[in-house]
């Protein structure tokens, strides 16, 4: 039986989380007119082929039927709800608890299967803090979730305390492709095209970790897990390969970082299979495999309903030994997410 | 004080005062002597990673640190390669990251008793070529002279 580590229910309209939010944030919404936060949208544009469902997500039926033709023992719905782009950090906060809710009235308490990422407002560190601990309890909600593109990069000891409270709650933060804060999508500012900002969200995971080893965040606290979801992982052997050269010539500006940041990343993060980023013929997925060098690293993912090329079966068939493809298939999220 | 190995004199100590630093070739090495607060340490000029000469390279004190943010000045003396920033101990050449892959050659320096050099010894202009492949070499301070040893 699988585990799909990155599934998509249709997120909720304001209309929707109203019953789940708090009264005071419930007429705020009403007054202002808030409708659904715009990066829902910026994320995944209703039509682009890359979108897959129009609505930006599966119906519950769908996913039931995605998940029982995968055979999936469990499925994590990750919500990505544009909060990034919220500047009322209480607001923000507020609405990241309502989704919570909504998600298990509407999915969680509907299929045993599935499991769910926490929504939180990663600006608001303290708010975030407090959402998780409020959820720690629910074995359903098994990591916390965050935009790709924040407004910091996470290794920013403002958001200290949100990474502080994931890993004392034993949940790893998985980043996940997106984020609509109003910094430029690229490092070099605004592009023009589409295709320039789906691409692009490459850069934004590699600047993360870049920054979330730099920091020292992982020295700190030796719990923390990270998850990179949608990221793509073809990327990932150059960016080792780079920070461990440098990190041996620029070291004495972060002394606290004392082992090969490589070393660390194989320990501690694990990047979900879609897309699958590599190029199409074998050998050369295998050499990225290869590269990677990490057999806990890589965790299955559909994706759904998000539409990419190729599926797991027709990507890697014939070359995975069958140790590793359980690995990724179901084993790795088992241990990760003790399921 | 070994009183092992070929003796060569690369220096007398007045022209090596604390801070100072002196590349010699020895049987075709090429070394670095430095005084390092009176003591005296001779590298290999040669960083094990891509050959670039180490001994150009700044000397700098040792970084501690417990947790984020946090910095101490160590005691320890590092020699960091000009090319890539690699650090290396003064007194074993152990590199400092990554230290179970890297190791630059050593050599002990001793100061001896002037009158105990012979002319032939002596090193001009830090260049003695000699037909010798050793792996390790003693180098001491002997009574006003920088003495290296190989062999």
């Amino acid at each position: 039986m699988r585990i799909d580590c990155d599934v998509h229910g249709r997120p909720p309209t304001m209309a929707e989380l109203m019953p789940h939010l708090d009264p005071y944030w419930a007429a705020y919404a009403e007054e202002a007119g808030i409708g659904a936060p715009a990066g829902i949208v910026a994320v995944y544009p209703p039509g682009a082929a890359t979108t897959g469902d129009p609505e930006g997500g599966a119906s519950l039926e769908a996913l039931r039927e995605h998940l029982d033709r995968q055979q999936a023992a469990h499925a994590v719905l990750n919500c990505v709800y544009g909060l990034e782009g919220l500047r009322n950090l209480d607001f923000a906060s507020a609405v990241a608890s309502a989704v919570n809710e909504w998600l298990m009235a509407e999915w969680l308490d509907r299929d045993p299967r599935l499991r769910a990422g926490i929504v939180v407002k990663a600006e608001d560190a303290a708010g975030a803090a407090a959402e998780i601990e409020r959820r720690r309890g629910d074995e359903r909600f098994l990591q916390v979730l965050l935009p790709a593109r924040s407004e910091r990069p996470y290794g920013d000891r403002s958001y200290l305390p949100l990474l502080e409270a994931a890993s004392e709650a034993g949940l790893p933060v998985a980043i996940h492709f997106g984020g609509f804060t109003g910094n430029p999508p690229t490092p070099i500012g605004w592009p023009s095209y589409y295709i320039e900002e789906y691409v692009g969200m490459a850069h934004a995971f590699e600047a993360q970790l870049t920054s979330l080893v730099a920091s020292g965040a992982f020295e700190q606290l030796p719990d923390l897990r990270v998850v990179f979801v949608e990221s793509g992982f073809a990327w990932l052997p150059s960016a080792m390969w780079r920070l461990d050269k440098e990190w041996r010539g620029l070291w004495r500006e972060i002394p606290w970082v004392k082992r090969l940041p490589s070393e660390t990343i194989r320990e501690r993060v694990s990047v979900t299979l879609q897309p699958i980023d590599p190029p199409p013929q074998r050998e050369r997925l295998a050499q990225v495999i290869e590269q990677i060098d990490c057999e806990r690293m890589l965790l299955f993912s559909s994706d759904f309903p998000h539409a990419h090329d190729r599926s797991f079966e027709q990507a890697f068939e014939g070359i995975l030994d069958p140790g590793l493809e359980r690995a990724i298939a179901a084993d790795n999220a088992r241990a990760l997410y003790r399921l | 004080m070994s009183a092992e190995g070929r003796r060569y004199v690369v220096a007398r100590v007045h022209e090596l005062p604390p801070g100072a630093r002196k590349l010699v070739t020895i049987e075709r090495r090429e070394i670095g002597v430095f005084n390092v607060g009176g003591e005296f340490f001779a590298l290999r000029n040669r960083c094990p990673h891509q050959g670039a000469s180490l001994c150009a390279g700044r000397l700098v004190p040792v970084v501690q640190s417990r947790a984020p943010g946090d910095h101490k000045m160590g005691d320890q003396t590092l020699l960091q390669c000009p090319w890539h920033g690699w650090e290396f101990d003064i007194r074993d050449g152990q590199s400092w990251c990554d230290p179970g892959r890297l190791r630059v050659r050593s050599y002990d320096v001793e100061v001896e008793r002037g009158d105990e050099v012979g002319d032939s010894e002596r090193i001009v202009d830090g260049l003695v070529m000699g037909p010798y492949r050793a792996d390790s070499y003693p180098v001491a301070v002997e009574d006003g002279d920088v003495v290296v040893r190989l062999g």
